[in-house]
Order: structure tokens, then C-alpha cells, then sequence
């Protein structure tokens, strides 16, 4: 049997808005994809226990408060901690361009998506660069 | 080292990834399945099962939390439904479980239904088993909230917990046939809403019109809050209490030999359709289903056909 791509959705951090979350994780389930979402105010720390348990595929931040520049490289140095460099991070929210830019060069972001972007986008580009690993 | 081996000896992270596999399916899942079955049959494996909203994720980690307190290590797996349109599923019943983020007593998967009626997902028993092999001393199922026809999760626990909520229904809906009859425990949760006492005073009363229990056990009708954790303890009781009474009476051994025939007739399922698919490659399949939807065979003779073919 093929195996679905397993999505976590998190919001790291502590703005408490989270349809756009939501919105992600109702278009990737209608994409096929296996979405854990995990809901508001979650740490790094949790996030990444959570991805290792999940076993998934790809992470998807949604963040709005600001602290993107703390909190994703966080996540990803967790995953990196626990081997798990083949996890596929993607993020959105209210982050400037300027930002997007060193988080994918320099921290390991695959994709940064801000408001406005079409669902169909981001479901593509996970089916393109998740990782091809062995079951 | 293997992956059986990594998840016996307690690696969360290959733990995780064996999940992985034996929702996958297939060989490599048999061979996982056949390498750790030594080690399991340790855990008490508990079923909580009720209709959609009742509170089962709320409860199952309140119980947890119970259960760590009594120095007890708990997995979960926690089934939410799979779109019959799409296949993608949102699983969602981790939110209610944040409070043992960092407890490495605790493990938590979810897992959606992939289609399967009954309300288990088709690897839950295979997951099972691996929490079983990881060494956790409770392994809880929560199934999807399906309702009625949820009674999957009988075969597969030691120890089955139903929960309902005030208001409903009246007690003929009590008395249908159904997930009432699976369960060891009644839990009527939100127990601070009205109806409450009508709710208890329903389920105890549907007891009582039915025969007396052959191995001794008359379900307890005990009520929650769990939300604030109120009435966890009394449930959790009730839990081991049941599990004590099981080995006891001997009627837990009877469950794990209904439990194996299942597992061997599910084992037979998957193999003997592998082996009918194996036989029929490609257009052969295609073929023989056109001539039945053509009835010019019967599936019956089609299936024997590719059955006796080596």
C-alpha cells in the first residue's frame, strides 16, 4: 500500500491566530496528506518530540507573533539534534522578505509563505521535495 | 542493529518509524510484525471508544497523566478518520494531549482510519503490538468516533471503556445492540452538564435487563469530568480493577484466544489476497473482473480460481 505523506501542523510561540493553520491543514488533508495538527503555543521542543513520534514527512510552522527569527532555526537544530535532517520544514506567516531569505539560506526553511498564497503552491512544492527516504 | 531490536530496547525513534511501517503494509511489516511478537503480550491494552465530541482525547490523556502518577508507562494511539474523498485526514487528537510534552514515560501516535469500518485503522493491531514491545506498561487505544457499529476495539483490548454524554438519547438508544455491549466500563463524561444522573440512571437500568454477566463482571457507570481531570482516578480504578478481575476469572485468557483467532483470520485475509493478486498480475485481474461484471463468471469461482494456482 502507498504510504501518505504525514504532515505535523504547529504554532510555535504565542499568538493565539490560527486559522491560517487550519486552512493549511484542510487543504493538504484534501490533498491526500496525513495532517497531526497540534494546535496553539507549542515550543520547539514539543514540536520536534511530536514530529519524532508522528514520524512524519514534512513540519509546517504557522507563525504570526514576530519571534520566527528565534524560534524557527530552533526547531530546525532540534531536528538536526535528533537526526532527523530529512524532515522537509516549511513556514508561514507575517514574515518579511528579508527574513525569508536568511531563514532558507542559512537555517534550513525549505519554503516561506506569506499571506495570500494559493493552498495549490504549497501542496505541490511538499509532493516535489519531500524526502524519497526508504519505509 | 535492527529496527525490532532499536524499538525493544526502548529508541523512540525507531519505535516511530516501525509504526510507519506496519501502516505501510506489506513484507517488510510481516517480517517487523514476526520479530518483536516474542516481546509483546506484556501490556494492558485498553480501548476507549464513544461518539465523536464525547471527550475521548481529554480522557485518554487525564488517564495517562493518572497512570504516570502511579509510575506507569503509557503509549497511545489515537485514530481520527480518513476522508473517503481525498484519503488525506486532519488528526487532531494530540491538542487535547499537550501536558506530556517532554515525559519520555509517554509515547503518542496518531493514526487515521484509512477506510476501515469498525472505527480501529487497519495497522492499530500491529501498532499495538509495537507499544506492546517498547516496553509501556498501558497501551490505549482511542478509535474514531463512529458510534454505533464502533465495536472493533472489544477484540483488540483487555480492558474496553465506553464513554457517553448527558443528552444522548433516551434508553432505547441504551438498549440497541451495538458498542453498549462492548463495554467493561461505562464513563459518562461532562458529568457537571444536566442529564448526567438520567444518563447514569439509563445506562445502569440497560444492565439490568440483560443477563447476568458469565464471567462475574457487571460494568460500572462511573462519571467525569475530565476536562478537570475529575473522576480519572475512579475511571482508572475501574480500569485495573477489571484487569485484576480478567486474570482472576480466567476471562482474560479467553479474550487473548479470541484476540488470536482474529489476528489469524486478518493474517490469512492479507495474505491469501497478496497471493490472489500475485497470481493475477496486470491485465489478468482486469480481465477476470470484466467477465464477472459481465456475468459470464461468478467472483466466487474467480477467486478460487487464482487461490489454487501456485
Amino acid at each position: 500500500m502507498e504510504r501518505a505523506i504525514r504532515v505535523l501542523v504547529a504554532k510555535p510561540g504565542l499568538d493565539g491566530h490560527d486559522r491560517g493553520a487550519k486552512v493549511i491543514a484542510r487543504a493538504l488533508r484534501d490533498a491526500g496528506m496525513e495532517v497531526v495538527y497540534t494546535g496553539l503555543q507549542q515550543t520547539p521542543q514539543m514540536i520536534v518530540e511530536a514530529a519524532l513520534q508522528e514520524d512524519v514527512d514534512v513540519i509546517g510552522l504557522s507563525i504570526l507573533s514576530g519571534a520566527h527569527m528565534t524560534l524557527l532555526p530552533k526547531v530546525v537544530r532540534l531536528l538536526h539534534e535528533q537526526g532527523m535532517d530529512d524532515v522537509l520544514v516549511i513556514a508561514g506567516g507575517i514574515i518579511s522578505d528579508d527574513d525569508a531569505r536568511v531563514l532558507k539560506e542559512q537555517h534550513g526553511i525549505a519554503a516561506v509563505y506569506g499571506p495570500g498564497t494559493s493552498t495549490q503552491d504549497i501542496v505541490r512544492f511538499i509532493r516535489e521535495n519531500v524526502g524519497q527516504r526508504a519505509p | 542493529m535492527s529496527l525490532a531490536d532499536d524499538l525493544v530496547a526502548g529508541n523512540r525513534r525507531a519505535l516511530a518509524r516501525a509504526i510507519t511501517l506496519v501502516e505501510t503494509g506489506g513484507a517488510p511489516a510481516r517480517e517487523l510484525v514476526r520479530a518483536v511478537y516474542p516481546h509483546t503480550g506484556h501490556a494492558h491494552v485498553v480501548g476507549v471508544t464513544g461518539a465523536p465530541g464525547a471527550g475521548k482525547s481529554t480522557l485518554v490523556s487525564a488517564m495517562a497523566a493518572e497512570w504516570r502518577e502511579r509510575n506507569r508507562t503509557v503509549g497511545i494511539i489515537a485514530v481520527d478518520p480518513s476522508s473517503p474523498f481525498s484519503g488525506g485526514a486532519v488528526l487532531g487528537d494530540r491538542i487535547r494531549m499537550q501536558s506530556h510534552g517532554g515525559d519520555a514515560g509517554v509515547f503518542i501516535r496518531s493514526m487515521a482510519s484509512r477506510g476501515r469500518l469498525g472505527g480501529i485503522a487497519r495497522a492499530t493491531g500491529d501498532a499495538t503490538l509495537l507499544l506492546d514491545a517498547a516496553g509501556f506498561a498501558v497501551v490505549i487505544v482511542e478509535t474514531v468516533g463512529t458510534g454505533q457499529a464502533d465495536v472493533d476495539v472489544a477484540s483488540a483490548a483487555d480492558t474496553t471503556v465506553v464513554l457517553d454524554v448527558p443528552g444522548m438519547g433516551d434508553d432505547v438508544q441504551a438498549i440497541k445492540a451495538g458498542i453498549l455491549e462492548v463495554a467493561d466500563i461505562f464513563v459518562v463524561n461532562k458529568a457537571d452538564r444536566p442529564g448526567a444522573e438520567a444518563a447514569v440512571k439509563q445506562l445502569r437500568a440497560m444492565l439490568q435487563l440483560g443477563e447476568k454477566p458469565v464471567d462475574g463482571w457487571t460494568p460500572p457507570v462511573l462519571q467525569a469530568v475530565a476536562m478537570r481531570a475529575e473522576g480519572v482516578v475512579a475511571a482508572v480504578d475501574a480500569v485495573e480493577r477489571h484487569y485484576r478481575h480478567g486474570r482472576d476469572t480466567g476471562s482474560h485468557t479467553k479474550r487473548h484466544h479470541a484476540r488470536a483467532a482474529a489476528e489469524l483470520r486478518e493474517a490469512l485475509q492479507e495474505l491469501a489476497l497478496e497471493h490472489a493478486r500475485e497470481q493475477a498480475a496486470g491485465a489478468m485481474w482486469e480481465a477476470l473482473v470484466g467477465r464477472i461484471a459481465e456475468r459470464t463468471l461468478d467472483p466466487y469461482s474467480a477467486a478460487a480460481e487464482l487461490l489454487s494456482r501456485q
